[in-house]
């Protein structure tokens, strides 16, 4: 009897997602991926899965899944509230950064996350998704990935294979650094912009906008004034790239950002910083922090020495 | 010419080839393309995650827990990129279109502002060996140059809110083809049964950046007959 998880309510946003597809930028094709690489890794790291292993990636709302078939090793991570409802219909409150058993008709009710945006669901081995060019990651612009490239809908069944291994629990302790600096580079187009928004850029505060998603994240502030040219030649993106078009309000790229733009760049998202960025809510206040490449790849060296300590 | 390298962020690099938007610029970003694409391929270089051209740039991402920017920018200078054959394999292909008025909502401006006719206005489109600069924006989606200067034509003042898959349009030099349903502000001249991007294709993209494009007129009849192979 093949084991899955009913989807009785998909929740906002969920995906499934892993580290993302490379090598076809140049063909149009961004490489999606997790959101949130630390939370990624770890929810993996719970329940003994290599840490490339796909997951759900759910916002804000996750999902409501009913399990039959075999008990599962699985965990949730994140700052999310949760419960579990056994078949009896007795409901207990879930902990997040810990793994637990799933057993046949138990379900899993991922209610909510708190003061942050994404978390991830993961069980041992991983649920049965296709790849796409050597990744599940799903692209929902494009209809690339996981369940045909769409987000989780109700009564859609999400399959896993028999894990027979021992299951043994793990438990994390993991905190958010709560601070709202976010560190960056000067962007390729910095000198497009006016002395004056120069120097606003780094010592106002820009706030997280409700119209932010896998895309992007638009910022509310300080108007940025270009004093050279609203429109570049197009050309390539990087993830974490801040745009800022002629309204002069700034906009992160994030992980699912068009391939090509035309709008001038002020700075660029240090890595070390961007799992940070993307779990701030609407309504945060943001202050951007100039830092050179060699305190960027410092700060990328405790970043990747805190994600292997998972 | 490579005029330029800077750094995007601390995992990413661009190599800036000047300002001009031609085929001769276009030309030296493909070549620098192909050879990363190769060098990558061959395992000259690792860490390498993507490389996107475009008109007059080449973007190169990396893993920074793999290579340093700095690594990545020696390689580049330290090797000799023009002796790279254009590319291994840019090719010459054949799209069709069909010109009819269904398809071709914005030929009544053009011709306005062209003061070019309906046939004329075809016939400069065929005649036109095209080029592709850069393929993106969203998946397969090219950018084709260079049309003759009696076409110039702005970008619609209020873009569509949907263009249809396949629409092909037109904005100053270029020529575009919607390869996906979206809003867009180019000047929709006709549309193409072929289907540009399919992920589940070996090739996913028909076209490469450097590849030459020939437009070949088609009947309705022609396109809505159309089967992609």
């Amino acid at each position: 009897m093949p084991n899955y998880f009913k989807i009785l309510r998909p929740g906002i946003n969920s995906t499934f997602q892993d580290l993302g597809r490379f090598g076809l930028q140049h063909l149009g094709i961004v490489p999606s991926g997790c959101m949130d690489k630390s939370l990624f890794y770890l929810s993996n790291k719970l329940v003994g899965n290599k840490i490339s292993q796909g997951a759900l990636e759910f916002a804000y709302q996750g999902p409501l899944l009913e399990l039959t078939g075999e008990s599962v090793l699985a965990a949730v991570s994140g700052k999310v509230n949760f419960n579990i409802i056994n078949k009896n219909g007795e409901i207990k409150k879930g902990a997040s950064n810990e793994s637990f058993i799933l057993f046949s008709g138990d379900k899993i009710d991922i209610i909510s996350t708190i003061n942050s945006v994404y978390g991830y669901f993961s069980i041992f081995g991983g649920f049965r998704l296709e790849e796409t060019k050597e990744s599940i990651s799903t692209l929902v612009r494009a209809k690339i990935g996981s369940n045909n490239g769409e987000k989780l809908k109700t009564n859609e069944k999400i399959f896993f294979n028999t894990s027979k291994r021992e299951s043994k629990k793990n438990k994390f302790e993991f905190n958010f650094e709560d601070n709202n600096t976010i560190r960056v580079m000067q962007g390729l187009q910095f000198d497009y912009f006016s002395k004056k928004s120069q120097g606003d850029f780094f010592s106002k505060e820009y706030k997280v906008t409700r119209l932010t998603d896998r895309m992007g994240m638009r910022l509310e502030g300080e108007k940025i004034e270009n004093i050279k040219s609203k429109n570049i030649k197009s050309e390539g993106i990087t993830k974490g790239s801040i745009q800022v078009p002629g309204d002069g309000q700034p906009i992160v790229l994030l992980s699912d950002h068009p391939t090509i733009g035309g709008y001038p760049k002020i700075a660029n998202v240090i890595t070390a910083d961007y799992d940070k960025l993307v779990q701030k809510t609407p309504e945060s206040k943001l202050k951007f922090k100039l830092v050179d490449l060699s305190v960027a790849e410092s700060a990328f060296q405790l970043y990747t020495k805190k994600i292997n300590s998972f | 010419m490579l005029k330029k390298i800077s750094n995007i962020g601390d995992c990413g690099i661009t190599c800036d080839f000047g300002d001009e938007v031609d085929k001769k610029t276009n030309k030296e970003v493909i070549k620098l393309f192909n050879f990363i694409k190769l060098s990558v391929k061959d395992k000259k270089i690792k860490g390498i995650l993507n490389y996107t051209p475009s008109y007059n740039k080449l973007i190169i991402n990396f893993d920074l827990g793999e290579v340093k920017s700095k690594e990545v920018i020696e390689f580049i200078k330290n090797n000799d990129y023009s002796k790279t054959i254009f590319s291994e394999k840019n090719k010459l292909v054949e799209i069709p279109i069909c010109y009819d008025e269904e398809f071709a909502l914005d030929i009544k401006r053009l011709e306005e502002k062209t003061k070019l006719n309906f046939d004329e206005i075809v016939k400069e489109h065929l005649n036109t060996d095209f080029f592709v600069y850069m393929i993106g924006f969203v998946p397969g989606q090219p950018f084709l140059g260079d049309l003759k200067k009696n076409l110039y034509h702005d970008r619609l003042d209020t873009p569509r809110v949907k263009i249809n898959r396949g629409s092909v349009g037109i904005v100053e030099k270029f020529c575009t083809i919607y390869t996906f349903e979206s809003p867009g502000g180019w000047n929709i001249i006709g549309k193409t049964p072929l289907n540009l991007f399919d992920i589940k294709k070996n090739q996913p993209s028909i076209l490469s950046p450097g590849d030459s494009v020939k437009f070949k007129s088609i009947t309705k009849k022609e396109l809505l007959t159309f089967k992609n192979a």
